[in-house]
């Protein structure tokens, strides 16, 4: 028996060794290992042993099934090493399998960016309706009826006191009306004009600005526009405030931004001044801080306005205002 | 306004250069727009002296000339005009000009003779409208020199773009003042003088002629007149055309050409009337009779009504008052008698009149803006002078001068630190005085911290403390005011929850693959019945714009659905055929009567069209249904964390533009939002659209204010699930949702998810049968379910289905 243990030990060792595949080396294991395999049957006739050989076979056998297990794993081991070996894999330039993106408007996008960076500057998001009264829209922001300053807007009327909303700037009377200063707000939002060609669209979108507060100068407007605009372009880009005139402020600024297309040299887009219109602004007109009853003696303010599609243009090259409202698929997943 | 450089540099003397002003001029308020050179197209035009002017052998009118232009030879043309004789010097237009108007000028044949260039009128070259024969040069210019040399053509017009303030700069010498303002150190603007000739005595005074009487004085302020008479109407000299020419204005004659040269020169609009049209030779100002009809000098009838000013004579109107005169009393060929009026109407009159009758005149911009009215009589008396010079007239002694409101100087008290603060400035009393009285205020100190000022006449847009202080901020220069930063205080209001729940909805809806459009607000009226909206559905309450600007863009869109709709065709018609995009905007449901403001409705909606997958290597292209769509929407709800989302069958009256059978309502705690559906076929006819859309619709508030960033965090489970399907055939009319809604109607704490995992109908079904699959997973949070618990309430949730459902086991 024991000679016989021995034999079968070294044979099944060299068939394990001789396994070609995982199959082979499980159907091995089974005929040593498994319930009416050798070693076990060895093991159950150890019982009939002498007594002095009984400790010495059960060791044995004991060893030999150790041995054998690790020459299995070894083996499967070794195998499964060489079947990875040979695997040639898959044709990783084969085309993913998509996932539907999606994407932002532009005007979205760059309306998001703007109200990000003013309420980073400490002021907060409101809006207004987009039909809005004569008395909200004109007469409260000093522009009487008659008055010539409507010619700057071509309004597009619903009934005689009535009318879209031509700027975003009757959020400035309609907030003040409710709170008390301090006043800062953004107002983002769609506004209307009568105007339509190459580079008008009859709505568009805008975001007004209103800081009223004890002691608020035109310097500190120069200073909220001046860390907006670097924000929103590049902190080195020029820019300059000169004067201008809206109803609503006194004094009034337009402000002009370096040309991005050429750099200042003068190129059709900044109609070869250099400089591009950005934003108008001014210190508020006492008239309109006084509609809202507010004491002109104790407070001041300034205010400021932008067209959206303007600087989502600049900072992306749309070279068609009309773009924006086409929809073509092909410039919306441009963003 | 334009003006031109060489008629500016007449009032004031200027170092700066063209760049200097024009920049100085941008950055003190008056936008410069363009500049443009005057006279270039005239390279090309020389002097030249007709050395010999020839009949034409083959025509009649035609002239063969030699002609003198500086070259070792003569150069033969053939002209045209009938003064073309010897020793006439003109200019001469060579080969390779190009004149005003394109005309250009190359060696050629005219009736078989050569002519080797053009001989110019005035016309020709745009320095004269009088286009009678060639203009004839000083005999004492040198053949072949430029003619712009010879003329001293050498000019620029600036055109600026003028803010409604500023009706002071709508005239040369206003520019020019702030020019000299601008420049350092500043020069003071020298008006032309205005030498009044002699009047002729035989002709007595003024008031032996003509009376005003201003009726209606809260609309005329102040009306001034001179008579001059023995007038010779004809062209004005060539100075005057050029003049009005470089500016953009048409020479018309003497008379008419110098109400215009005073009006660009001093800003004052005058009007000049033939006297003998006058009725009873006197000039009243009132208010027309209501109906009344007029015919302006445009040629225009007009229909006025009583709050319209008029200048009358002794029995009709004869011109609207600072807006145009009639054709009743205008300057013709054989007037001989003027009266010269120079006024002071009221602003907002004159605008509502302009509206009214449709005419923006010259004169009604700058009256309706605000003219200076103690320009009245400078204005008169230049261009009195000048006509009784220029039309060989005579001045008749004394001038009519109305003033029923006069000129009140404000004086505006300015506090020097108030200002400062405002500018953010530390300028003080003198330096604000020095810079204010470059644009001629009147400035007293009255300590270190008060200033008097007086705003000069036809600064008529300083009224207050605040106007000062944007002269002050403008003449020191905007670039000049040092930064400051306000002490920024944190605010404590987060988004509103409008804007907050639209940029989470337009996030999600990008993250689940759509596109985000933006649609005009406005929509063709018909849309509402091309989405076949029923007769009283709100949405037909449409906002209408008064003044639209086209058919397509009528009236305030009620629903996003035909702007979406359009896109869809838009893109289509390019082969962009798979899509999906959406849109978060207004809607406008008219309010009661004119006053009330409309309703403003947030909406989002959204469509799919085409392929859910394009064709692929790993598989086929298929097309997207509905159930993309409501997969999108559950995507929206899940990703926002709004729980009770649930979809019911719409019931076919009350679809519109969605099909019957294939829409649902969009319903979120029991609340119907909105609705989602495939488009209906007469609705993607009326669209032009030949493949199936599916869209939805819903509204914002109801997401917006379910939007919370609130989450209640839940413990992990501890136990392992057991997971039972269970099958039932029941009839094909059961709906799939409701068998759903029935297991999670059981309300079993044990059920953790139960889901429709399959729906069959077919071979081994019988007809008019569905199997339904449900797969349902039980976990207990306290321990590991045994199979015996979990089959105890398997067993009673089919018992459950095939009750409820009429259904068996297969």
């Amino acid at each position: 028996m024991e000679n016989n243990i021995e034999q079968i030990y070294s044979e099944a060792l060299a068939d394990i060794e001789a396994a070609s595949d995982k199959k082979n080396v499980e159907a091995l294991s089974t005929r040593y290992m498994g319930r009416k395999g050798f070693v076990t049957q060895y093991l159950k006739n150890i019982s009939s042993l002498s007594d002095e050989e009984k400790p010495l076979a059960g060791k044995r056998a004991n060893e030999v099934k150790r041995g054998l297990d690790e020459a299995i794993t070894s083996r499967l081991t070794a195998l499964a090493a060489e079947a990875e070996a040979s695997d040639l894999g898959i044709d990783v330039t084969l085309p993913g399998r998509p996932r539907a993106t999606g994407s932002l408007h532009p005007i979205t996008r760059i309306t998001t960016e703007i109200c990000e960076i003013f309420t980073r500057l400490g002021f907060s998001v409101v809006e207004g309706p987009e039909v809005e009264s004569d008395y909200y829209n004109f007469e409260a922001l000093n522009i009487p009826k008659h008055h010539p300053a409507r010619d700057m807007q071509d309004t597009f009327y619903i009934s005689p006191e009535t009318v879209l909303r031509t700027h975003t700037s009757p959020t400035q009377p309609r907030v003040m009306e409710k709170s008390e200063p301090p006043v800062r707000i953004i107002a983002p939002g769609k506004v209307y004009r009568c105007d339509s060609d190459l580079t008008h669209t009859a709505m568009f979108h805008q975001v007004e600005g209103l800081y009223v507060d004890k002691k608020v100068s035109f310097g500190d407007l120069k200073g909220v526009l001046t860390s907006f605009i670097h924000q929103m372009f590049d902190p080195g880009i020029s820019l300059r405030f000169r004067p201008s005139f809206f109803p609503f402020t006194e004094p009034s600024a337009e402000v002009d931004i370096r040309c991005v297309i050429c750099r200042g040299k003068g190129c059709r887009v900044c109609s070869h001044t250099g400089w591009l219109e950005i934003l108008g602004a001014g210190m508020v007109h006492p008239a309109v801080l006084e509609n809202v009853g507010y004491d002109t003696e104790k407070v001041s303010g300034f205010a400021f306005g932008m067209g959206v599609e303007r600087i989502t243009m600049l900072k992306y090259g749309v070279d068609d205002i009309r773009k924006y409202f086409e929809n073509d698929i092909r410039f919306l997943r441009q963003f | 306004m334009k003006f031109s450089l060489s008629w500016l540099n007449e009032y004031i003397s200027l170092d700066m250069g063209i760049e200097g002003l024009t920049d100085g001029l941008t950055m003190a308020g008056l936008e410069v727009d363009s500049i443009t050179p005057l006279y270039d197209s005239l390279d090309g035009v020389v002097v030249g002296r007709i050395l010999e002017a020839k009949p034409h052998p083959n025509a009649d009118k035609l002239r063969l000339c030699q002609v003198d232009v500086g070259a070792d030879e003569p150069v033969g043309i053939v002209c045209g005009a009938p003064n073309a004789a010897e020793g006439l010097v003109v200019p001469c237009a060579l080969p390779g000009a190009l004149l005003p108007g394109g005309i250009k000028i190359k060696k050629g044949k005219i009736r078989g003779e050569k002519s080797g260039g053009m001989l110019c009128s005035a016309k020709e070259l745009q320095l004269a409208v009088d286009a009678e024969g060639l203009m004839a040069l000083s005999s004492t210019l040198k053949p072949g020199m430029p003619i712009k040399e010879a003329l001293d053509l050498f000019d620029t017009m600036v055109e600026i773009d003028l803010t409604p303030n500023r009706p002071d700069c709508l005239s040369v010498l206003g520019v020019a003042r702030e020019a000299g303002a601008i420049q350092e150190p500043p020069v003071a603007l020298s008006h032309p003088e205005v030498v009044l000739p002699e009047a002729k005595a035989s002709l007595g005074t003024i008031g032996d002629h003509a009376s005003v009487a201003i009726e209606d004085e809260d609309l005329c302020w102040r009306y001034a007149a001179r008579l001059i008479f023995d007038i010779t109407v004809g062209p004005s000299p060539q100075w005057l055309q050029r003049r009005l020419l470089s500016v953009g204005l048409s020479p018309i004659n003497n008379i008419v050409d110098i109400t215009n040269f005073v009006m660009m020169e001093t800003g004052q609009p005058l009007h000049a009337f033939d006297f003998d049209q006058l009725a009873e030779n006197r000039i009243v100002v009132k208010r027309a009779t209501e109906g009344e009809a007029f015919t302006s000098l445009d040629g225009n009838a007009h229909t006025l009504n009583s709050e319209m000013l008029m200048i009358c004579d002794g029995e009709k109107s004869v011109a609207i008052a600072g807006v145009m005169g009639g054709q009743n009393s205008e300057i013709e060929a054989g007037t001989t008698r003027i009266l010269l009026e120079s006024a002071c109407f009221n602003p907002t009159s004159v605008r509502k009149t302009s509206k009214l009758t449709g005419i923006h005149s010259d004169a009604s911009h700058r009256f309706e803006r605000g003219s200076d009215p103690e320009g009245v009589l400078y204005a008169l008396n230049r261009a009195a002078a000048l006509m009784a010079e220029l039309g060989d007239g005579s001045l008749v002694d004394g001038v009519i001068d109305e003033n029923p409101v006069p000129y009140a100087a404000r004086t505006i008290t300015v506090n020097v630190e108030a200002l400062n603060s405002r500018l953010g400035t530390s300028l003080s009393a003198q330096e604000m005085m020095a810079l204010l009285v470059r644009v001629e205020f009147s400035v007293t100190v009255l300590d270190e911290n008060t200033l008097d000022v007086i705003p000069p006449s036809f600064r008529v847009d300083v009224e207050r403390p605040e106007d000062i202080s944007e002269e002050i901020a403008r003449l020191w220069g905007y670039d000049n005011i040092e930064i400051s930063y306000a002490k920024v205080v944190a605010s404590n209001e987060s988004y509103p929850k409008a804007f907050a729940a639209r940029q989470m909805v337009r996030g999600a809806f990008a993250g689940l693959g759509f596109n985000e459009a933006i649609n005009y607000s406005f929509i063709r009226e018909d849309a509402v019945d091309r989405l076949r909206f029923a007769e009283a559905d709100r949405r037909r309450s449409l906002v209408r714009i008064v003044n639209p600007i086209s058919e397509e863009q009528k009236v305030m869109r009620t629903s996003l659905i035909p702007g979406l709709l359009a896109v869809a065709a838009r893109n289509i018609s390019v082969q962009e055929r798979s899509l999906a995009l959406f849109e978060v905007g207004a809607t406008f449901i008219a309010g009661e009567g004119e006053t009330e403001l409309p309703q403003e409705i947030e909406l989002v909606a959204g469509f799919i069209t085409g392929s859910r997958v394009d064709a692929s290597w790993f598989g086929k292209e298929s097309a997207c249904d509905f159930f993309d769509l409501k997969g999108a929407l559950e995507g929206l709800f899940e990703t926002l964390h709004i729980s009770g989302l649930t979809f019911r069958p719409l019931a076919a009256d009350m679809c519109h533009y969605t099909r019957p059978g294939y829409t649902a309502e969009v319903l979120v705690g029991g609340e119907v939002i909105g609705l989602v559906g495939k488009v209906h076929g007469e609705v993607l006819k009326s669209f032009e659209l030949k493949q199936d859309l599916f869209v939805f619709e819903m509204a914002m508030a109801p997401l917006a204010s379910r939007i919370s960033g609130d989450r209640d965090s839940m413990p992990i489970p501890k136990f392992p699930s057991v997971t039972r399907d269970v099958t039932i055939i029941c009839d094909a009319s059961v709906r799939a949702g409701d068998a759903v809604a029935a297991i999670s109607d059981e309300k079993e704490a044990l059920i953790e998810r139960s889901w429709l995992l399959d729906r069959y109908a077919g071979e081994n079904i019988p007809a008019g049968k569905q199997s339904l699959t449900f797969r349902v997973v039980y976990r207990s949070a306290d321990k590991t379910l045994k199979d015996k618990a979990v089959n105890k309430i398997h067993t009673r949730l089919m018992d459950m289905l095939m009750t409820r459902f009429d259904a068996v086991l297969p």
